[in-house]
Parts: C-alpha cells; sequence; structure tokens
C-alpha cells in the first residue's frame, strides 16, 4: 500500500471541504472494499477522509419511507427489526454480504457511492425506486447509477442517507460466487400499489438494471409463472470466468422466479 | 507522523503509525501480540479477526487509526491472568476443534463473538454461517463447530453468574 495522509474530520462540511480541496483525497467509509483495492495498488490517493465520525448512522421510518444513515453497516440493517418488517427483501439481501466480520464494517452508502456490478444493495435502491441523499442534494436511483463503478456523485459529494419507499412485498434472491460471496446474479423485487419493480444486479455490463419486460408481467399476475416464458436476451450482459452471458441470460428467470415466489 | 491511542487486552497505548498501518500490523510490529495471524491479507481467510469495541472485525482490512479510541480484545486477551483458558479455547482444545493452529486464532475470536450476540443458543446451520469469513485447510470445520456448540452453554453460564 501506497501512504497516504489520514484524516477523519468532525463535520460533513468538513469532509467535503477536504475532498473538494483535493483531487487526490478519498472518502473512507467502511473500507471492506476500499482497503483491499489500496493494498493492491489500484488508487493512490493523497489522503483519506474517513467519514466515521459525521454521525451518518442510524435507521429511521417515517410514513412510508425507511431511511438508512449512509455509515450503517451491513450487521446493523440485517439485524433491524423496522427493516425486516417493512422491508424483509433488503433485510435479508444485507444478511447476505461478504461474511459477519465484513458486515460489522461495511456500510450502505460505501457500497452505493462504488457502485461494483456485483454488489448487492444498488438492486434494492432501483426496484424500490429510493432516493440518495447527498451533503447537497436528491438523486433518484435511476439518474444515480450510470454504469460500472460509475456513478452521479460530483468530485467530493458525500452521501449521507438513502431514503427507501416501502413496498407491500419485496424479496432478494442471489446466485452467489461461492469464494467471493458476490452475487452472479441478484435480483431484487418489490410490489407497490402503483406496479412491481425488478432490478439485477452482477449480470449487467453497466451494471445494475430493471427488467421491463418481467414487471409489466408480474404487475399483472406477480407469481412465479408470470415470467416463465420470458426469455432474457444475452446482449449486454457480463461474461467472465465465473459465468458466460447466455448463463447469466438464464439465470435471471431462474432467480427472478425464486425472488418472486419469495416475496409472493 | 500521525499517532493512535488505543486500549488492547485491557492496557492503553498510543503508538506512532503511519496512514496505511492496518490494525494487525500495528497489533503484531508494534505491541507484538503475534497471536494475531495474517493468512490472505485479502479479507477472505478469517486468521486476523480481532474485536473491535466487542465485535469481530478483519483487522487486516481496517487502518490503524480507524482504531483510535477504541477497545481491542485480540487472543492474547481471552484466558484468565492464571492462565485459565476462556470457555471458548477450552471448547477447542476438548473437542479437538485445530490441527495446525493457524486459523485457530481468528476462529476463536470469531466463535466468541458468534456466541455473545446470539444468547438464545445457535444451531448447527447457524455456525455454519457464521464461520463463513474464516478458513480452515485441516479440520474440515466439524469439530471447530462442535466446539462452538459446546461453548454455547458454558458461556451464557458464565456470564450469569
Amino acid at each position: 500500500m501506497y501512504d497516504f495522509a489520514y484524516e477523519k474530520p468532525g463535520s460533513l462540511a468538513d469532509a467535503v471541504k477536504v475532498l473538494s480541496a483535493d483531487p487526490d483525497a478519498k472518502a473512507l467509509a467502511g473500507g471492506q472494499t476500499f482497503i483491499p483495492v489500496l493494498k493492491q495498488r489500484l488508487n493512490r490517493p493523497s489522503t483519506v477522509v474517513d467519514l466515521a465520525k459525521l454521525g451518518l448512522t442510524g435507521i429511521t421510518v417515517s410514513g412510508d419511507t425507511v431511511t438508512i444513515g449512509a455509515m450503517t453497516t451491513h450487521a446493523t440493517i440485517a439485524a433491524n427489526p423496522d427493516i425486516k418488517s417493512k422491508i424483509p427483501g433488503l433485510q435479508h439481501q444485507a444478511s447476505l454480504i461478504g461474511d459477519e466480520a465484513v458486515r460489522h464494517r461495511g456500510t450502505i452508502g460505501g457500497s452505493l457511492a462504488n457502485n461494483d456490478p456485483a454488489a448487492c444493495y444498488p438492486s434494492a435502491v432501483l426496484a424500490l425506486g429510493g432516493t440518495i441523499k447527498t451533503d447537497r442534494r436528491s438523486i433518484p436511483a435511476e439518474e444515480f447509477f450510470q454504469g460500472m463503478f460509475t456513478t452521479a456523485l460530483e468530485p467530493g459529494e458525500i452521501i449521507t442517507s438513502v431514503e427507501l419507499p416501502i413496498p407491500q412485498k419485496s424479496a432478494y434472491e442471489k446466485f452467489r460466487n461461492p469464494a467471493s460471496r458476490y452475487a452472479i446474479v441478484g435480483v431484487f423485487v418489490a410490489k407497490f400499489p402503483s406496479g412491481v419493480r425488478l432490478a439485477i444486479t452482477g449480470a449487467g455490463q453497466g451494471g445494475v438494471f430493471r427488467h421491463a419486460e418481467f414487471e409489466k408481467a408480474l404487475s399483472a399476475n406477480f407469481a412465479p409463472e408470470a415470467i416463465a416464458g420470458i426469455a432474457t436476451p444475452a446482449d449486454g450482459l457480463n461474461g467472465d470466468i465465473h459465468a458466460s452471458p447466455e448463463y447469466r441470460a438464464h439465470l435471471i428467470g431462474v432467480v427472478s422466479k425464486r425472488a418472486v415466489a419469495k416475496a409472493a | 507522523m500521525p499517532q493512535v491511542t488505543l486500549t488492547v487486552n485491557g492496557q492503553q497505548h498510543t503508538v506512532e503509525v503511519e496512514g496505511r498501518t492496518l490494525l494487525v500490523e500495528l497489533l503484531r510490529e508494534k505491541l507484538g501480540l503475534t497471536g494475531t495471524h495474517v493468512g490472505c491479507d485479502t479479507s477472505q481467510c478469517g486468521a486476523c479477526v480481532v474485536h473491535i469495541d466487542g465485535v469481530s472485525v478483519k483487522s487486516c482490512t481496517q487502518l490503524a487509526l480507524q482504531a483510535d479510541g477504541t477497545s481491542i480484545t485480540t487472543i492474547e486477551g481471552l484466558a484468565a491472568a492464571d492462565g485459565t483458558l476462556h470457555p471458548m479455547q477450552e471448547a477447542f482444545r476438548e473437542h479437538h476443534a485445530l490441527q495446525c493452529g493457524f486459523c485457530t486464532p481468528g476462529m476463536v475470536m470469531t466463535a466468541v463473538d458468534l456466541v455473545q450476540s446470539h444468547p438464545d443458543g445457535l444451531t448447527e446451520k447457524e455456525i455454519r454461517e457464521g464461520l463463513e469469513g474464516n478458513l480452515c485447510r485441516c479440520t474440515g470445520y466439524h469439530n471447530i463447530v462442535k466446539a462452538i456448540a459446546a461453548a454455547h452453554p458454558l458461556m451464557h453460564a458464565e456470564a450469569a453468574e
């Protein structure tokens, strides 16, 4: 690892100031991806700005919305009774990330800012139609995720929380790589009075995406058989040593049916 | 050089570190606590697990400076001052839950947190899932699972006293 300066600001304004003043400064949330990246010398920040003292943790339920602070850990989300009763798919999703020790440190804000194409949370936030709140604005999920490791965040912009509408039903199903535990295909399905939304992670070259045909069929009939006859084209899907695009296309159907069966 | 002040196994230390110094490097190289192992150095194997404020964390995936002001427990801090083993250590010995022993410090620290965070009991499935972040190349895990199941009532009986 290259050496760097380390700062742990006590206010959001100070953190934004440090990050904005220096394009080579980088924010540190839980570090469960960022520290391995630093070890591999894939990134060389001048300053690492630790966000741990900004007070960005906590989960609140208000009306039909759950708000999760950006520095809330996967373990906290997985253990939260409100999340379990309001958005059970998200509770289950958080419990499947990494392993116990990783979940004690990794955060939802860090994961969203990184937008790994195989990360779990982008599927939940997109399927739920969530809003990413930052130090300066609110960004709808549709605009936030902009492709592999790419988001709408500006230089120096810090995620403070994520707001998630509470669905009638939700579920997450993950076909995971047994070694890395990342999703080869992960599907989050959410049923709202206005219709069904379904988002897929791990499969797309451009990161997380929604499946319009599945959503239309499931909005008419929220049951696994509603999507049984719909083929997913392999165009634009990832191919790597773990799975070909054709295999991922097949898995999208299988894993989506499992997710709907679980939610329904 | 930046300084970090933290409590390790009940003793407070103030140590000079670099920004890039990992918590496991601080423990092993600055404080000489070599019970915490570095296996993979890629956050996968769990040989480096310690407790930060009572919660299991991979100390190879944590900067030393992040731990400022925290209380750390390592494998050296589990046994009593007179050398009496912690119930989890005793259960690992009793059930032959180790062979080469390299993964054992991390296994024991993960197991202690797992038992503490499940006061109402642990199923075999929960134990196996709880060990997902700890790799053992010798035992096949079976005796580790047995040891943790055996330590559960002992630890909670001790806590209730």
